[in-house]
């Protein structure tokens, strides 16, 4: 999941459409976009697919980084695969969103003025290539873990984009564990640099489900909604659980010691994440906040010429073809 | 890996010898059939890495959503493409370098890319410029490779042939379309081809190898190529309104050896990992 603590907005609507609203969506019913929705379905679904496809598309920047330093071809057609499906992914979203009646550019807009964020696990640098491993591994998977439930959630829309997406993540996911088992397994230096990028991403893959929401309104809203199908510790506990097996596979060790198996629940006890350290990321306080911010106005900034020429060009042959038109009739 | 003392010493070290990279069949000699071949393979392959190179470190930072995806695309199509080349050259080599030691383990001095791939980016009009200039060379070559009297060489360029002929048509497309657009767009696009052209020149010299490959009926002679692209990169020029520039003047060099000191610097971050840890599997 890239969306973490999108605050649900209240609604002011007439309750009698509210009630009828909230039994099509307890009858497993879609809703469409042309269809009547709360003013605050609408917008807290703005904020959480928009936040989303703003996680895409700032998620290619820590990947990115190591294209042009992959060690073999067929690593670098990967990677590079992957990183065009997170802009693909984007691109739906953002077409989702679109359905809500708000733009695209509008959407990036208030990425680029910070007032919308991303996920903030993209705040967290990519420092060796074991690195791009982790980040299939844990970051997709963390990703995965919200996604799948996702493609139940009430929108049609979303819910549509969730199913393409989610295949693709998969995917992602066992492409990543393949590239760190690959180092795990490899010589002393490459298995340390497995080590180390596990020790790096762990807490921060943690976070990425949001912090407890037990005693969250919001979250009730939206999982009335389907907006939100599972809470934060469900998520994030399941991750735990699969993800622990497959790091001792691995003979790769998780760097956290109070984590122990709890035969009672089933599942592992395990250490809580750095909440201050969250809250700091989220305040533009991460390692790579200001550089991914810088990056993505850069981008748009240097595209504006490209983006204005083409608009020009489309104008002009519109043009011409009215007059081509008119001088035909 | 290269084998340790204890293998050395065993019956098969001649057999592990050969799994050692660079360890294989002594150097090919020049003017040998196999060398030129080797090398006209490398000129092909070198170009689609280097290029892709070049256009991968557009990844996530392109003017807008649609052309990440393009960008990659084509990224993906010509590492792919580098993948057959230079692992069809190590084929002919013989000497056990595969396509990733070739790509990842020789120094500047044996790369046979143009000049024109190597360039830096710069804009996004020089870096679609430039893929323009590639792409109108790149299909014919592919168009006449498809012919070739090397199998294995005919095989690659119908499969490499189907994606260029898509990359002609988006790049040329978008250079007639910014050309044509504001003032500002025009302008870049007429700077990006003003700074490229004396770069296009190279693709159409031959020398004593490409002669040689063109007699057996291997790979076209370079010259012949020059007309349909001439006639290409024309029809696009005018439609962008772009003024095509009139030296004749070509820099040349890349395709025997002798590169600009960019390729040092693309090479150093692409090989980093490979020359780091000597021998580790990714």
């Amino acid at each position: 999941m890239y969306a973490q603590m999108v605050k649900s907005e209240a609604t002011n609507d007439d309750p009698e459409k509210l009630a009828a609203f909230q039994a099509r969506i307890d009858a497993g019913e879609k809703i469409e976009p042309k269809d009547w929705m709360p003013e605050g379905y609408r917008k807290t679904l703005i904020r959480q697919i928009g936040q989303h496809a703003h996680s895409e598309i700032v998620g290619q920047l820590p990947e990115g980084n190591w294209i042009t330093r992959a060690p073999t071809l067929e690593r670098k057609a990967i990677l590079l695969a992957k990183v065009q499906d997170e802009a693909g992914h984007g691109l739906y979203l953002y077409c989702a969103a679109e359905t809500l009646g708000v733009s695209r550019d509008d959407l990036t807009e208030q990425l680029l003025s910070g007032r919308m964020k991303y996920s903030s696990i993209f705040n967290y640098p990519t420092l060796n290539w074991a690195d791009i491993g982790a980040v299939g591994w844990l970051v997709d998977g963390a990703a995965i873990m919200n996604q799948v439930p996702l493609q139940r959630t009430s929108f049609g829309p979303y819910s549509r984009a969730m199913i393409r997406i989610c295949k693709e993540e998969s995917f992602h996911q066992r492409q990543g564990y393949d590239l760190i088992r690959v180092m795990a397994q490899g010589s002393d230096e490459q298995r340390a640099m497995a080590q180390d990028a596990l020790n790096r991403f762990w807490y921060p893959s943690l976070m990425m489900f949001g912090p407890s929401d037990k005693d969250s309104v919001h979250s009730t809203q939206s999982m009335a909604w389907k907006i939100k199908i599972n809470t934060n510790d469900e998520l994030r506990q399941k991750f735990v659980d699969q993800t622990v097996p497959q790091a001792h596979y691995l003979g790769l060790t998780i760097p956290d010691e109070g984590l122990v198996w709890n035969e009672a629940k089933g599942g592992w006890d395990f250490s809580e994440p750095d909440w201050s350290e969250f809250y700091e990321v989220l305040k533009g306080n991460g390692p790579c906040n200001t550089d991914r911010m810088e990056a993505r106005q850069k981008a748009w900034a240097d595209g504006q010429w490209f983006r204005d020429g083409l608009m020009a060009h489309a104008n002009k042959a519109a043009a011409r073809r009215k007059a081509a038109k008119v001088a035909a009739e | 890996m290269a084998p340790a003392m204890s293998d050395i010493m065993t019956p098969d070290a001649a057999e592990l010898a050969k799994d050692a990279p660079g360890e294989g069949r002594a150097p090919l000699a020049e003017g040998t059939a196999e060398h030129d071949l080797f090398i006209g393979l490398a000129r092909l392959g070198d170009n689609t890495l280097i290029l892709g190179h070049r256009v991968s470190e557009w990844c996530g930072h392109s003017p807008v959503l649609e052309e990440d995806i393009a960008l990659a695309n084509m990224a993906l199509d010509l590492i792919g493409q580098t993948q057959l080349w230079l692992g069809l050259a190590g084929e002919v080599e013989g000497a056990g370098r595969d396509a990733d030691a070739l790509a990842f383990r020789r120094d500047a001095w044996d790369f046979r890319n143009i000049l024109l791939v190597e360039r830096p980016n710069g804009d996004f009009g020089q870096t679609l410029m430039r893929q323009f200039l590639f792409d109108a060379w790149h299909a014919p070559m592919l168009t006449a490779l498809e012919g070739s009297s090397d199998d294995r060489i005919a095989d690659i360029a119908r499969k490499a042939g189907k994606e260029v002929a898509y990359h002609i048509e988006r790049s040329a497309d978008l250079v007639i379309r910014l050309g044509d657009g504001t003032e500002e767009s025009r302008a870049r696009m007429q700077t990006a081809l003003d700074t490229l052209w004396p770069y296009v020149g190279e693709m159409f010299i031959g020398d004593v190898t490409d002669a040689r490959l063109a007699s057996a009926g291997i790979m076209p002679a370079p010259e012949s190529l020059r007309s349909a692209w001439d006639a290409s990169v024309d029809q696009v020029l005018a439609e962008a309104t772009l003024t095509r520039p009139e030296s004749t003047f070509a820099h040349k060099g890349g395709r025997q050896g002798r590169h600009t000191e960019h390729m040092g610097h693309l090479l150093a971050p692409m090989q980093w990992l490979q020359r780091a840890y000597p021998g580790a599997r990714w």
